[in-house]
């Protein structure tokens, strides 16, 4: 299997997460005690019934957020210690993101939104590394449009550009083909995990998808905000 | 370093992208209404000041009992001023056998510098403008010289050795006086026949005095210069002491002019504070997203920051661009007003335009682009999640601060800005409080209606804070939109009957008792009603409950001259219409007991006199003890004749006096003067529908002016109503796309979305009509002096045009919500 590289080294781990939110109720504990490890360079795939936590987990393990309890340790940086700032730091070295609904920047050309982490991170000649990816996703040609003259597809393929323009250690997918047609969700996938295996990135996918979940090594369980099953995939 | 070169990258991409255009056209309409209304109070404010100036013929005069120094001339020729001199002396007028004595004026060649001279060429005749001065070897005598001496257009005239001829009747000069000091007639005469006619010798009480004119700066410059040599005998009058009436008219219409300026500015503030409001919400999700790509706090605000500034320096330049042409355009307009020889007004208006709009974008935009600086990067997975509200202790306190700050500029005067700043504050406050209890309240009313209204008043109610805020916006659109039609209509109204049609357009003085009736049927065998005739005695204060008036102390240097003064006392039975008691009491009219007095408010308050107090005065050797009954207040405005001292009743019998009366001549009845002056010479007619003129003139045109701003005004309060649509377009984008999904006709959606703003229509109408006319009110006695009188259709208009203009925003706004195809907004949703 291609995902058995690189494991003696944790690139991700999660320790007694637990996630609590007020609500009107009362205290609603949406993550309780879950815990893994992820090696550099593995695919794993979190599944779960609508409301287990999935998108709970993402938003923790990117630092998007902070655990009621417990701690995440990205690349060797525990999120915990860090502040709001700290925490995007580690992001614009570390992390890339693929969301469900694209989250383009509407302002921006196709071209102008590989750039944008590249502008971030203060990099050099971010206009030519960004045509050379986009080129690569397909979309050389329509480089000058903005996102609302693209399909949905075609606005996947601008964020899939995107989030390998750092070449990320971890990248970080929540339901990438969730508002995509079958077969376009098919051409995504095969895209992204594509990109994933030439760039031995870590990738953490958050999915209802049991198809999808089943290309990825490994495959996280979670039920009611608890880690239900830890597998290996069956592939 | 960073942020700035991305700010400074990112920004013409956000600019061609639209979605910054409501903030950008918000400020660029600030900017625009604030040049222009800047240059036009400027060039307006200078256009009346200049007319005011004519009181005195020149922006400064000097007069001085020696002749005028060489030296001053040349020190005002140096600064580039227009300079005249002129003399004025008494001297006696002979015609044939009959002489009378006159107030001869000699005027070099540039006089009047401010205002023109009138002239008629027959005696009471048609007037017309000249603009120069009476040749040499000719003068201008007015028509009651020309009377008294029984002479004509063309007659010869001796004056001194001299013998010149009339060549017009002199109706008006600017720097005529209206009190009754110069009772001779006028002569206007070349000053270079003076010498000629050997008038002058030693002991001649001559005044002699400079005119100068020009640009505000040279004048300063020059008297600044000159200043310190002034010999005490010299007295300097410039604008701030001339004609009291004519500086009242200027001082109110630069009022009119700044509170239509700060009007728009309170507009453009509210305008750029929703539309940022909407700049900062359309960013989050952007901003979410560069902070999970790794933005840091700090790059996330210095770019917000640097770009809101740019996005100010784009709106300035294209505001002032927009101002500074509709400035050009409106002075075309408004030629007549703004003389063609007004100095430039520079760029001075542009600057304060663009501190205007920083201050307004730092005071009413800031707080909304700091919010951003906390969006959670989680909002890129949760939509929900957003940043906590910004201290509304900070937003309210950069708000006020920016409107303090902003205000003082154009009212200048710490009372006046603290009520303005007071009736905004408490205007929003009951706006905001009675916005919640109408959204509140809303729920009872939706089991009871259509569909339509049921979904708009859900709405409504739903939108719970988001809808008091448009209410509070729509409200304080209106409330200023109010008060600047019919509010201002009012004030220009009370303040144009203060000097209504009917005012006494001539004065007769020096009439003595036994010329009463002869003069009577001489405006009977004319046609023309009889005039009331006020009797005047002058008498001398010698006393004040008991104390010398020489040695008496007196709360205000006015006080004393007062006192000591040669006063013109009169009686009467009834009081004058124009007059009107604060304190004591008038007398009956069948008042016959000891003699009492009503005092009039200033001189009361700088002489220090109460009521009850005692003082005597001395008429032709005889005392007379007076009581003070009541204090008057007097409206000065009136063009009546008006007495500082009122006495009562046979108070003053048997002393001499004369009478004086006020008339009203309808254009034709002038002629009944010829005979009058012609067979009682002794009496001066004074012409003063000259000045009446000149005072409308300054009214009319300066109302003018404020409606040309007003246009500037309404587009400010168009642009609050339309940001405070656009700021839920998307929501209601959706909500339509929605409900049409769900099978709504396009024509019940509609009904809906035009149901709610109809609702909010009428709330910010009846909240504005309130506002509205408690600011009238304030503004009305408080700023103007002037009494205010409610008026109803201030609440039809209110409401009326509540529904009228949120509704059409609101039509405006739908129209493009409800027709977007429903599969288009859910999928880009």
């Amino acid at each position: 299997m291609e995902s058995q590289l690189n494991q003696n080294q944790a690139v991700l781990k999660a320790a007694e997460l637990e996630k609590q939110v007020s609500s009107p109720e009362g205290s609603l504990t949406i993550l309780s005690e879950v815990s893994f490890e992820i090696p550099a360079g593995q695919s794993v795939a979190v599944v779960g019934s609508s409301g287990a936590g999935k998108s709970t987990l993402l938003a923790l393990l990117a630092g998007l957020d902070l655990p009621t309890k417990g701690h995440v340790v990205l690349n060797g940086s525990n999120l915990g210690q860090l502040d709001e700032d700290g925490r995007a730091k580690v992001r614009a070295e570390n992390v890339g993101f693929i969301f469900q609904s694209f989250h383009l920047v509407p302002s921006l050309n196709a071209l102008e939104n590989v750039m944008l982490p590249m502008e971030l991170a203060g990099m050099a000649k971010a206009r030519e590394a960004a045509q050379g990816i986009i080129d690569t996703v397909g979309l050389g040609k329509r480089w000058s449009h903005y996102p609302a003259q693209l399909s949905g597809g075609e606005k996947q393929r601008v964020a899939i550009a995107r989030a390998f323009a750092l070449d990320p250690a971890v990248l970080f997918a929540d339901e990438p083909t969730g508002n995509l047609d079958t077969n376009t969700g098919k051409h995504i996938v095969d895209l992204m995990f594509e990109l994933n295996r030439d760039s031995a990135t870590t990738l953490v996918l958050v999915t209802h998808d049991l198809a999808l979940a089943e290309k990825c090594d490994r495959i996280l369980t979670l039920d009611a905000g608890r880690l239900v099953s830890d597998s290996g995939a069956t592939a | 370093m960073k942020s700035l070169a991305y700010a400074l990258k990112t920004f013409p991409r956000e600019l061609r992208s639209g979605e910054v255009l409501v903030l950008l056209a918000a400020v660029a309409l600030a900017v625009a209404a604030l040049t222009a209304v800047g240059f036009l109070t400027d060039r307006i404010g200078k256009a009346v000041a200049r007319q005011a100036n004519e009181v005195l013929a020149a922006d400064l005069r000097l007069r001085s009992p020696e002749p005028i120094p060489v030296e001053w001339q040349d020190a005002a020729s140096q600064q580039g001023l227009q300079t005249a001199e002129t003399m004025t002396f008494p001297s006696v007028v002979y015609g044939g056998d009959l002489s009378t004595l006159a107030t001869i004026k000699a005027v070099s060649a540039n006089y009047p510098l401010r205002g023109a001279v009138r002239v008629s060429d027959t005696l009471f005749g048609e007037q017309r403008t000249v603009d120069d001065v009476p040749a040499r070897g000719e003068v201008w005598a007015d028509g009651a010289l020309l009377a008294r001496i029984d002479a004509d257009v063309g007659d010869l005239v001796q004056l001194g050795d001299s013998e010149l001829r009339v060549s017009a009747v002199l109706t008006y000069r600017p720097d005529q006086s209206i009190g009754f000091a110069s009772l001779a007639p006028s002569v206007l005469v070349n000053i270079d026949d003076i010498p000629g006619a050997n008038l002058l010798g030693e002991g001649s009480r001559v005044g002699y005095a400079l005119l100068v004119a020009g640009l505000d700066e040279d004048v300063n410059a020059f008297y600044t210069a000159i200043e310190d040599d002034l010999p005490e005998s010299v007295r300097s009058s410039n604008r701030e002491e001339s004609s009291e009436q004519a500086f009242n008219a200027a001082d109110r219409a630069q009022r009119f002019l700044s509170l239509t300026a700060i009007i728009s500015l309170l507009l453009s503030a509210v305008a750029v504070a929703m539309s940022a409001r909407r700049f900062a919400q359309r960013r989050m999700d952007t901003v979410a997203l560069m902070k999970s790509l790794g933005a840091t706090q700090g790059f996330v605000i210095s770019v917000a920051t640097v770009q809101l500034l740019l996005l100010g320096i784009v709106g300035v330049t294209i505001g002032a661009i927009v101002g500074y042409g509709a400035e050009k355009a409106l002075s075309v307009i408004l030629a007549d007003l703004i003389a063609a020889d007004l100095p430039p007004t520079g760029w001075m208006p542009v600057v304060l335009a663009c501190g205007s709009a920083l201050v307004l974008l730092i005071g009413f935009a800031l707080p909304s682009i700091l919010q951003l600086r906390n969006t959670p990067p989680l909002r890129v997975l949760r939509h929900d999640a957003m940043p906590p509200a910004p201290s509304r202790l900070l937003i309210a306190g950069l708000a006020l601060g920016a409107v303090a700050a902003l205000l003082y500029r154009s009212v200048g005067d710490p009372q006046i800005l603290a009520i303005l700043l007071g009736g905004i504050v408490v205007i929003a406050a009951t706006l905001y409080l009675v916005g919640r209890l109408l959204v509140m309240s809303m729920g009872r009313f939706r089991s009871g209606v259509g569909v339509a209204w049921r979904y708009g008043l859900a709405n409504i109610a739903r939108r719970g804070r988001s809808s008091a805020i448009q209410v509070v916006a729509f409200g304080l659109g209106l409330t200023v939109l109010l008060l600047l039609t019919i509010v201002r209509t009012d004030l220009l109204e009370g303040w144009r009957q203060t000097i209504n049609e009917e005012a006494p357009n001539h004065f007769m003085i020096n009439i003595q008792p036994y010329e009463l009736e002869p003069v009577a049927e001489i405006f009977v065998a004319n046609n023309v009603e009889v005039p009331d005739f006020v009797p005047l005695v002058r008498a001398r204060m010698v006393t004040v409950n008991g104390e010398d008036v020489k040695t008496r102390t007196y709360p205000d240097p006015g006080g004393e001259w007062m006192a000591n003064r040669e006063a013109n006392l009169s009686f009467a039975a009834k009081l004058s219409p124009t007059n009107e008691v604060i304190d004591g009491e008038w007398w009956p009219e069948d008042y016959s007991g000891p003699p009492l007095v009503s005092v009039e408010e200033e001189a009361a308050v700088e002489t220090g006199l109460v009521v009850g107090d005692e003082i005597v005065y001395r008429v032709a050797g005889q005392e007379v003890a007076l009581t003070i009954a009541s204090i008057r207040r007097v409206n000065w405005d009136s063009f009546e004749p008006n007495f500082f001292m009122m006495l009562s009743p046979g108070a003053l019998d048997n002393l001499p006096t004369t009478y004086i009366s006020s008339l009203h001549l309808k254009p034709g009845e002038e002629s009944v003067l010829v005979p009058l002056v012609r067979a009682h010479p002794s009496i001066s007619v004074i012409d003063i529908d000259a000045i009446l003129q000149q005072v409308r003139d300054i009214i009319d045109k300066a109302s003018l002016a404020v409606q040309a701003v007003f246009i500037f005004t309404l587009a400010a309060g168009v642009a609050v109503l339309f940001a405070a649509v656009q700021s839920t377009i998307d929501e209601r984008r959706f909500e339509s796309a929605m409900l049409r999904a769900l099978g709504a006709e396009k024509r019940t959606v509609f009904a809906g979305v035009m149901a709610e703003f109809a609702a909010l229509g009428i709330a910010a109408g009846v909240l504005a009509s309130v506002g509205a006319s408690v600011l009238a009110a304030v503004i009305a006695t408080r700023v103007f002096d002037l009494p205010y009188e409610f008026n109803p259709i201030l609440w039809i208009a209110g409401v009326g045009a509540g529904v009228i203009i949120v509704s059409l925003s609101g039509y405006i706004a739908a129209r493009s919500a409800v027709n977007s195809p429903p599969v288009a907004v859910l999928r880009t949703a």
